[in-house]
């Protein structure tokens, strides 16, 4: 019987797992009073769902309709003048949801907020473009890897792959080396889909040799005619060595060069 | 009116620019030799001057995410080399410490005071790298010819070090993985001297007070420090709009907050500053490297950290106790298992802010994988600071950036 792998997540796996070990947590710290991230989650209350420090790093999880409301206070009244990063982390095969998450720098204090949320496969999310134009580019680097909308964003189009691609690269559901259409992506484009039976798969072994290739490979001893068809077998020569013409001036006398 | 494409009349976009409203539309790269890499900038121009700048930018796209998330923590490290390939050592080290901070582990007293080392060297490489391509873009041809004779002996010593001028992969999660060669520090020492000769001598010499570089950099590029950090602009880029931040000194990590230097800033907020902060962070540098070699002898000579679920344990216990081998071979075999959760780690590469956020599961595998790179939120600040400028300062701007590829597109 084939060996069953699920469909929704085809990343790597490890192989072995120990069947009673249980992975531990990164501690996950309350927000102590009277700090500079204390009146940060007082200023937010009624938004936050969730509030802990992680690694000296406060996180917030919000609900995903009030990002723009909540990053806007942020900003405003709390003095995270920098997104630093904006992405999203595919929890589909769990829960079919994103967890997209903001990272904001405040200069002053030289604290670090990262706001979490997260919305349903297929929702779309509010730009914050209007406050940080940092997250221009990377809203749509998350567009553009996962598929996920972000409403009133400037200009939402793929950045990094081709306008006309299909499929989101980091989804879990798409394997590493790409799917079909990744495989015949250039010569689809370039010659149409009719020639994928001429041009053949690419070839990704960089050390692969066919051994009936006549017009990249020679073997010493059995040459052939450039292109030739050697799969039913093919005959031993000997090796043709070039012959050199040995010329005495003063005789004008040319013998063949037998010095090997 | 606009041409209407069909099969006798094809459409090409510049045909008529003179008759419509005079903007000529042009693909700036990806194969232009001033754009740093595999940039395409699309411009419109009126005239000579920039109306419309659109950074195109995924040419050198590698997937380096997913392959994160394909590979074991340890197996992903060498692949770091590839984003910003002018200091992988900045890389290495950012990702090393990311995952070390999720671990919960420490780098021992010497591999601490290695890997800032290396930190620096690699600043000045990157730096003389900055100023040998910035010169020679805006057409100053002898500077690049002088830097990359320095950036060569930055490379040698690197090389002495790991035995790789390019791809070092010098630092691992836990430490680094050899000790200094005998006499590197000497050699140090006199490159560090050598350097500041240089930088005052032919650099600034050579470009300070020069006319032409004044005239082709003064008032080119302005960044306002709103703009700044709105764009998400880190680094040299942040700093030179009159912003201090420098990670460094803010959120220390290794052993900046031991050491004594400056945050050069400059409010000048143009190309000119920006090179003038540049030539002041190299000084700076040499500055940490000299304070780092009496620290590097009073150090014991411990590598790696001991942490033995996560790390190996150093060769001569693997080849000599038992036990040591087989956590090596489940290491090896199966991956380390970091513990469950989430973390970003900043740090000061030479180009900005580098962060990597890791989301862990518990698996060997990194669940998600984030590489936050400087370059590319630079990138994306060029369709606004283009616009208004002609034509011959994009190529100042875009070597002002310091943008590299490889980091953008990841």
């Amino acid at each position: 019987m084939r060996k069953y792998t699920p469909k929704d997540n085809v990343q790597a796996k490890s192989y072995y797992s120990d069947r009673f070990w249980v992975a531990p947590r990164v501690p996950r710290e309350a927000v102590e009073e009277g700090t500079h991230f204390d009146r940060v989650v007082a200023t937010l209350r009624s938004q936050i769902k969730l509030s802990y420090v992680e690694v000296g790093q406060l996180v917030i999880h919000i609900d995903a309709n009030e990002n723009f409301a909540v990053i806007k206070k942020l900003k405003e009244e709390c003095g995270y003048a920098q997104c630093s990063e904006q992405s999203a982390v595919d929890y589909l095969a769990q829960d079919g949801e994103f967890e997209l998450f903001y990272q904001f720098l405040n200069i002053n204090e030289a604290k670090r907020v990262r706001v979490v949320c997260r919305i349903k496969k297929g929702e779309a999310i509010e730009s914050i473009v209007p406050l940080y134009k940092s997250a221009n580019f990377a809203e749509r680097e998350m567009y553009d890897m996962f598929g996920i909308k972000v409403n009133n964003h400037p200009y939402l189009k793929r950045i990094i792959m081709p306008d006309d691609w299909e499929g989101h690269p980091l989804l879990k559901t798409y394997p590493l080396q790409g799917d079909e259409f990744a495989a015949w992506y250039e010569v689809d484009k370039i010659f149409g889909k009719e020639y994928r039976e001429i041009i053949g798969p690419e070839n990704r072994d960089p050390a692969s040799i066919d051994r009936y290739d006549t017009k990249r490979f020679s073997r010493v001893g059995y040459e052939v005619p450039f292109g030739a068809d050697i799969s039913q077998g093919e005959v031993a020569k000997e090796i043709e060595y070039s012959k050199t013409l040995l010329v005495d001036y003063k005789t004008k006398s040319k013998q063949l060069d037998e010095r090997k | 009116m606009r041409q209407q494409p069909n099969k006798l009349t094809p459409f090409f976009e510049n045909l008529n620019f003179e008759r419509d409203n005079n903007t000529m539309v042009i693909n700036f790269g990806p194969q232009h030799p001033s754009a740093h890499g595999q940039l395409r900038l699309v411009l419109e121009l009126d005239g000579e001057q920039v109306i419309k700048a659109y950074p195109d930018i995924g040419y050198l796209h590698r997937g380096i995410e997913k392959m994160a998330e394909n590979m074991t923590y340890n197996e992903f490290l060498p692949t770091t080399d590839r984003l910003d390939y002018i200091a992988s050592t900045s890389n290495n080290y950012a990702y090393a410490l990311a995952v070390e901070k999720l671990l919960g582990i420490k780098a021992p007293r010497r591999a601490q005071v290695i890997r800032t080392m290396l930190l620096e060297l690699n600043r000045i490489i990157s730096h003389l790298f900055f100023i040998a391509t910035h010169a020679l873009d805006v057409g100053a041809m002898s500077v690049f010819l002088y830097a990359f004779r320095e950036r060569e002996f930055a490379m040698d010593l690197m090389e002495e070090y790991c035995g790789a001028r390019l791809t070092h992969s010098a630092v691992r999660i836990g430490g680094v993985p050899l000790d200094l060669p005998m006499g590197w520090l000497e050699n140090l020492a006199i490159y560090c001297d050598k350097v500041d000769h240089e930088v005052v001598h032919t650099y600034e010499a050579l470009l300070t007070e020069n006319r032409i570089w004044k005239m082709r950099l003064e008032n080119v590029g302005v960044i306002s420090a709103e703009e700044a950090l709105s764009w998400g602009c880190t680094g040299p880029m942040m700093r030179g709009s009159g912003v201090k931040y420098d990670i460094r000194k803010e959120e220390p990590y290794e052993l900046y907050s031991e050491l004594d230097f400056d945050i050069p800033v400059s409010d000048t907020c143009d190309s000119y500053g920006r090179y003038r902060l540049y030539m002041e962070e190299m000084k700076q540098s040499t500055r940490i490297l000299r304070q780092l070699i009496p620290m590097y002898h009073q150090s014991t000579p411990q590598l790696m950290a001991h942490a033995p679920q996560y790390i190996s344990a150093p060769k001569e216990e693997i080849m000599t106790q038992n036990y040591a081998l087989m956590q090596h071979f489940v290491l090896v075999a199966q991956g380390m298992r970091p513990p469950k959760g989430e973390v970003y780690v900043p740090t000061e590469s030479p180009k900005g802010e580098l962060g990597f956020y890791i989301k862990s599961e518990g698996e060997p595998y990194a669940y998600r994988l984030k590489c936050r790179a400087p370059s590319f939120f630079h990138a994306g600040l060029l369709q606004e600071i283009l616009v208004g400028t002609y034509l011959a300062d994009v190529v100042t701007i875009i070597g002002s950036t310091n943008i590299v590829f490889g980091e953008v597109d990841r």
